[in-house]
């Protein structure tokens, strides 16, 4: 049985097309994917986010337990700021990807995958030490997703955009968004400039629906999870259970930035020191021959398989097909012709750089 | 769902329109909306041999890719290579954006006219 977000009667009475996607029945699109897609890209898009899992970790002993749970460094980090992390197993597989906000030197917000947060709440509990609670707090909390370039104009009109984060990767607390207090932080999964809105469960459907009315004159349409997808992928952001999952380090999926492997210890380092410099590689393809490739198909050079691609579909705002791949590390040179294997078709490739898209600032 | 009255149907939502002594097939207003926007049409050749329950053309969507089936058994004489380059013609004039013109059709296969077939969908929908 699946569960429903706050704000499922929303997405019903605007017309979307629901699925079931982690446990949740959530809406894969409104109108269509491509219009979606481009209104994010070039007017505003608004997503509901909410299955998102989010825990709170509070306690003197909480930064060391972030510490060693994720593969990330927040040792120095200033209250207000969000920074992003692998967690992974010993071996060195991952575990989730997520986002830890910094609320206050002993308060923090772990905002995990959906589809992971179950896992992810039991492995935190197994493996945190000393003075530190942890709490799942997901059926508390509405996250709504506001992007693309006319966010500010639209939240000027519900909120002192003065106080809302400056800067990508920052947060704010306490913001009144039409009368509902609101942290804002300044982060996303498209590649776009833009928000993401947090309140109570309560107030989320009131919040949603002055948003898609506030944005109504610039454009502002809500978008399912069909462009969250296409969004992620111009972007080149990973996906977990498609660019890493249990069997892939960060360090083989190009997560290095991530990876503070100078760290005293964290779960994972050891198995990740000994595996030594990644033999795979996470690359960029674009399709040059005819067709879409999509992921789990095999990728090959002179005839023999060098991987597969974990990620693929038609890109909107590229108008192209392109995908991520994972390959044996050396073959991996910008302007490589490879081939990947559609259905018994054998579809050339230029590996390329990512991401395929970068937003211009 | 618009199902114009001269043509037929089948149960996999193609199109057959009967045009002398050849058929044109192409895919049905309720099959382009169930897919959404089409950005890739793998195109039969000319010379292929269609059998009709079994795929002979696929479209892509961002989502997923979909096999088109034929309605009948016949020769491709000719393809809409238009679609190539503009699948989204499929989605805008689904009754005009033919795929491919057969001959030698035989109608093997339990096809429905627009009355029927737009019941079917109906009762598909629901």
């Amino acid at each position: 049985m699946e569960k429903k977000t706050v704000l499922y009667d929303s997405h019903v009475k605007l017309g979307a097309k629901i699925v079931p996607f982690a446990g949740y029945l959530m809406p894969v699109q409104y109108t269509d994917i491509l219009e979606e897609h481009m209104a994010v890209r070039q007017k505003a898009g608004l997503f509901d986010v909410s299955h998102m899992g989010e825990i709170m970790m509070e306690g003197p002993d909480a930064v060391a337990n972030l510490n060693h749970l994720l593969t990330n460094d927040y040792t120095k980090m200033n209250v207000g700021r969000v920074r992003y992390s692998p967690m992974c197993y010993e071996n060195g597989g991952v575990v989730d990807d997520l986002l830890v906000y910094k609320m206050g030197e002993e308060k923090y917000l772990i905002v995990v995958n959906a589809s992971n947060k179950d896992k992810d709440y039991a492995w935190m509990k197994e493996h945190v030490q000393g003075d530190v609670t942890l709490k799942d707090i997901s059926d508390e909390v509405v996250q709504i997703a506001l992007q693309g370039p006319a966010s500010d104009p639209i939240l000027e009109k519900l909120t002192d955009l003065e106080k809302l984060p400056k800067k990508y990767y920052t947060f704010t607390e306490n913001n009144e968004v039409g009368g509902i207090s609101c942290l804002v932080s300044q982060t996303g999964y498209t590649g776009e400039f833009g928000y993401e809105l947090y309140c109570s469960a309560a107030e989320g459907p009131r919040l949603w629906d002055m948003l898609l009315e506030a944005g109504k004159e610039a454009g502002l349409i809500p978008c399912g999870l069909g462009a969250r997808d296409t969004l992620r992928l111009e972007a080149a952001m990973p996906l977990y259970g498609h660019e890493m999952d249990e069997n892939i380090t960060p360090l083989e999926t190009g997560l290095d930035f991530a990876v503070k492997m100078n760290k005293e210890d964290f779960i994972g380092k050891a198995a990740m020191v000994e595996k030594g410099t990644p033999s795979i590689t996470r690359v960029g393809l674009k399709v040059t021959g005819r067709g879409i490739v999509r992921e789990h198909m095999d990728v090959l050079k002179d005839g023999k398989v060098i991987g597969h691609t974990t990620s693929g579909t038609y890109l909107p705002y590229l108008k192209g097909a392109y995908a991520m791949a994972l390959v044996e590390a050396g073959s991996d040179e910008l302007g490589t012709t490879v081939a990947v294997s559609v259905r018994g078709r054998e579809i050339p490739c230029e590996i390329t750089a990512l991401p395929f898209y970068k937003r211009e600032k | 769902m618009n199902s114009p009255a001269e043509l037929k149907y089948s149960a996999t939502h193609e199109w057959i329109r009967e045009d002398g002594d050849t058929c044109l097939i192409g895919i049905t207003d309720y099959a382009q909306d169930q897919l959404g926007s089409l950005v890739f049409v793998n195109l039969p050749m000319e010379g292929d041999e269609l059998t009709a329950g079994e795929a002979f053309c696929d479209v892509e969507s961002v989502k997923a890719v979909s096999d088109v089936i034929a309605p009948v058994s016949g020769t491709v004489t000719e393809v809409n290579e238009e679609l190539a380059d503009a699948p989204e013609k499929l989605n805008e004039d689904p009754y005009g954006a033919w795929i491919c013109r057969v001959e030698n059709c035989s109608f093997d296969h339990e096809l429905m006219d627009a009355e029927a077939y737009a019941a079917f969908c109906e009762k598909e929908h629901e």
